[in-house]
């Protein structure tokens, strides 16, 4: 990575100098880690080693950034096509796992269970319709971006620029999500606010994807995938090691899980848990209530308070209780800071209910809730599925393996790689939850675990502890962990010194960055590409393409930082968005396109056209915020169909887009031949006679 | 260029090993899931075996497929001749 492309090197030569300098690399870490935990038992204190890793990690990202500069096109695209399989595994390894894999899904996974298996087996699946349908023939295609093969295969611009949009759509949201994550962790590693945390961030994205295009993104995926692969598997195999007694957690949580599921049972039954969940119940209906009539009940609520206020004072009741009663006759004194309260209170509801089973599948009070849950949780798996292998930012990767067999094997990698993760989320939240059930439920609130006390100051949304009841005990019912705090805490719950916690931070800025620069190339490629060069201006210079990719490269990066930094409410949903919209728009246009010769120009722009607007529709009717957005007064029940949840509308929109695809096909004229003959091309590594369609 | 028969039957032998690993794919990922809550009723290793395939046998599975689709048709494409040159 640190040599110029040089002729005279052979890809042999090319692949172990790679391993040379990536296994000094993994090397320099680990001492890098090492001499941190030192500096840190000689009392370096924790938020230098934060700053360290911060400002340490982003250094060595730039420096990969300068080293792979480049004013070749097909470098800058492309990576000059000369990635061997297992490097750009890793890279897509980095490429897919956001910052959401990273730290959400054990989280999820812990709150979920089951259920949120949908996310596991939903993104590791695809990458079997990526191996066995796209990835060998777009590389055999050889050009730089999807909505070039759209282009191509589709003859003509409308195609391409309907690719344009939807690559653009999907992979902007998702941007934003990105790097609204750095904002976060920028901020909680410094302290700086979000708003600027986020441009902090941004200059991290742009140091490795300016200069160098897709080339240096590669190489520094390359790097961010160790980092946050180190970084997510030493704390977990530490916990294991302190739960179970054994460094495999993969295998080791099946136990665990069988004792989870064992005090799950008696959690359910224990009468404490009863109790407190009974008076949460309570209290969010009498909140629920007084929010129906907000002036008589602060009248009355207030005289109640103060009666009681009096009684404690009459018998002389301990000072704190009294300072507890004063305060709740002062919150009744306006209107709002008690519907403030009252609103809050309501919103304990669903925490009435008693804990979910960890491994029970779709889980529902009657049979038909069952039946629309195990419905939700396959259509969430399809549509997550397809859309990973339709996202263009992984499909551009497999353009940068050196062959056919090349892209092929590098499927396998991207899938090992991404498998070391996903495999072992399901595990941490197990052995979290193993933990939080035997060393956090039952024990005094004077003396709580170390780490239950630290976080539960940092913030409310990550870690919320009531005591209920006032019997001085935890009961489960009145901790909420939010999904964060899985990943973030567990080098705490193993009891691991701060430097660990430093390490799974600078992983999740790793996971957070290398998915923002995949994502910021496949937007600023689709418009100077696909649009500028292709349609605007064919004969433009190599150094004006380059100028202008760059720039737009630049402008995105604002665009999303600015974005970002709004803080937008829907964000979060319009990502789990994104992959119902890229499976519904360009799978089947792109499976067709290689498939079947008869697929035509006209029936491809209709399908994807009618599978991104059925999809749209219905999110647009059935999601709340969409719903407020575009003003739908109609109910969501009435708009929905087979319970199927707005998350999943891709269901429809993608058989939609296949059927209307084929339909229209066969209403239209045969391609032409010259088309016919791109698809076979496409079709055999290599035929003697065939087309060169490589673009260099 | 025209296509041979025996390009034909390169293409045809694809489509045939990717309609079988796609046949599989489907009986890990939704038959499997449509039948979650009767498999966790028997215990592999420890797990409940739906909460198993969902959490890492699928996983497992899919991994196998996509090797053996890479293996087998780097290997097809000598076969029939239409292997990209070495370097």
């Amino acid at each position: 990575m640190a040599t110029q492309p040089q002729a005279q090197f052979s890809q042999a030569q090319f692949n172990q100098a790679l391993k040379k300098y990536y296994s000094l690399y993994t090397g320099g870490f680990i001492a890098f880690i090492i001499v941190l935990a030192i500096a840190e038992q000689l009392g370096m204190p924790n938020r230098w080693i934060g700053y360290t890793f911060l400002f340490a990690t982003i250094a060595l990202y730039a420096m990969i950034g300068i080293i792979s500069r480049t004013a070749d096109v097909a470098e800058y695209y492309v990576a000059g096509r000369r990635v061997p399989a297992i490097f750009n595994g890793m890279a897509t390894g980095a490429d897919w796992m956001s910052a959401a894999s990273f730290i959400g899904m054990a989280g999820g996974l812990y709150l979920a269970g089951y259920d949120g298996l949908a996310f596991i087996m939903g993104w590791t699946g695809g990458y079997v319709l990526v191996a066995l349908f796209l990835a060998p023939y777009l590389r055999k295609f050889g050009q730089f971006t999807i909505p070039d093969f759209l282009g191509e295969r589709y003859g003509g611009s409308v195609a391409r620029l309907i690719g344009v949009f939807c690559a653009i759509l999907c992979s902007f949201t998702y941007v934003v999500a990105q790097v609204y994550g750095v904002g976060i962790i920028t901020a909680r590693f410094t302290g700086i606010p979000l708003e600027i945390g986020v441009f902090v961030g941004l200059a991290g994205i742009l140091v490795c994807s300016f200069l160098g295009g897709m080339r240096a993104v590669t190489w520094t995926q390359v790097a961010q995938y160790i980092i946050l692969i180190i970084a997510y598997m030493i704390p977990v195999v530490w916990l294991s090691i302190k739960l179970m007694g054994f460094p495999i957690p993969q295998l080791a949580y099946g136990y665990a899980l069988q004792d989870v599921t064992q005090r799950e049972q008696e959690l359910i039954q224990d009468p404490k848990e009863i109790e407190v969940r009974n008076i949460i119940k309570e209290r969010a209906a009498a909140a629920a209530a007084a929010l129906k009539n907000p002036e008589a009940s602060l009248a009355s609520q207030k005289a109640a308070y103060e009666k009681h206020l009096e009684a404690l004072r009459a018998i002389n009741a301990p000072p704190v209780q009294i300072a507890q009663a004063e305060a709740a006759v002062k919150a009744h004194d306006s209107l709002e800071t008690a519907k403030a309260q009252w609103e809050k209170d309501a919103k304990l509801a669903p925490r009435a209910n008693p804990p979910k089973r960890h491994a029970e599948a779709f889980s529902g009070a009657t049979p038909e809730a069952r039946d629309t849950a195990r419905r939700n949780f396959l259509a969430l798996v399809f549509c997550l599925m397809i859309g990973t292998a339709a996202l263009p930012h992984i499909l551009m990767r497999y353009y940068t393996t050196p062959s056919v067999r090349e892209a092929r094997k590098s499927v396998g990698w991207s899938l090992f790689f991404i498998f070391l993760l996903y495999f072992t989320a399901p595990a941490l939240a197990v052995l979290v939850k193993h933990d939080v059930y035997h060393s956090v439920v039952g024990t005094s609130f004077a003396s709580l675990p170390a780490w239950i006390e630290g976080w539960r100051n940092v913030d409310p949304t990550l870690l919320s502890l009531t005591d209920f009841n006032a019997d001085g005990v935890v009961q489960l019912a009145e901790l909420v962990l939010g999904g964060d705090i899985i990943v973030l805490a567990t080098p705490e719950i193993a009891g691991l010194p701060y430097v660990i916690s430093g390490l799974v931070s600078a992983g999740g800025l790793a996971a957070a960055l290398s998915t923002a620069d995949g994502l910021l190339l496949t937007i600023a490629n689709a418009l100077s590409h696909d649009v500028y060069y292709k349609l605007i201006d064919p004969r433009a210079s190599t150094k004006r393409r380059l100028t202008v990719a760059k720039t737009l490269l630049l402008v995105v990066a604002l665009c999303a930082a600015a974005v970002a930094a709004q803080k937008p409410a829907g964000i979060l949903f319009l990502v789990s968005a994104a992959f119902s919209f890229a499976a519904a728009s360009f799978f089947p246009a792109l499976v067709l396109g290689i498939f079947w010769k008869r697929a035509t120009s006209l029936g491809a722009i209709c399908g994807m056209v009618a599978g991104l607007g059925i999809t749209f529709y219905y999110m647009a009717t059935t999601q709340p915020w969409l719903r407020e957005v575009f003003g739908v007064t109609s109910s969501i029940a009435e708009n929905t169909w087979f319970g199927i949840n707005p998350i999943s509308a891709g269901v429809f929109g993608i058989p939609l887009g296949f059927i209307v695809i084929i339909v229209v096909s066969l209403l239209t004229p045969k391609p032409s031949e010259k088309v016919q003959q791109l698809v076979e091309h496409v079709r055999y590594p290599r035929l003697r006679g065939g087309l060169d369609t490589t673009m260099t | 260029m025209e296509l041979t028969e025996k390009h034909q039957e390169y293409w045809r032998k694809n489509l045939r090993i990717s309609a079988i690993l796609m046949a599989i794919w489907f009986v890990v990922t939704y038959v499997a899931g449509y039948f979650a809550p009767q498999l966790n009723q028997i215990t592999f290793f420890g797990f409940p075996l739906g909460f198993y395939m969902g959490a890492q046998g699928s996983l497992i599975v899919y991994l196998i497929i996509i090797v053996y689709y890479a293996t087998y048709m780097n290997r097809l494409d000598k076969e029939y001749d239409v292997a990209e040159e070495e370097e």
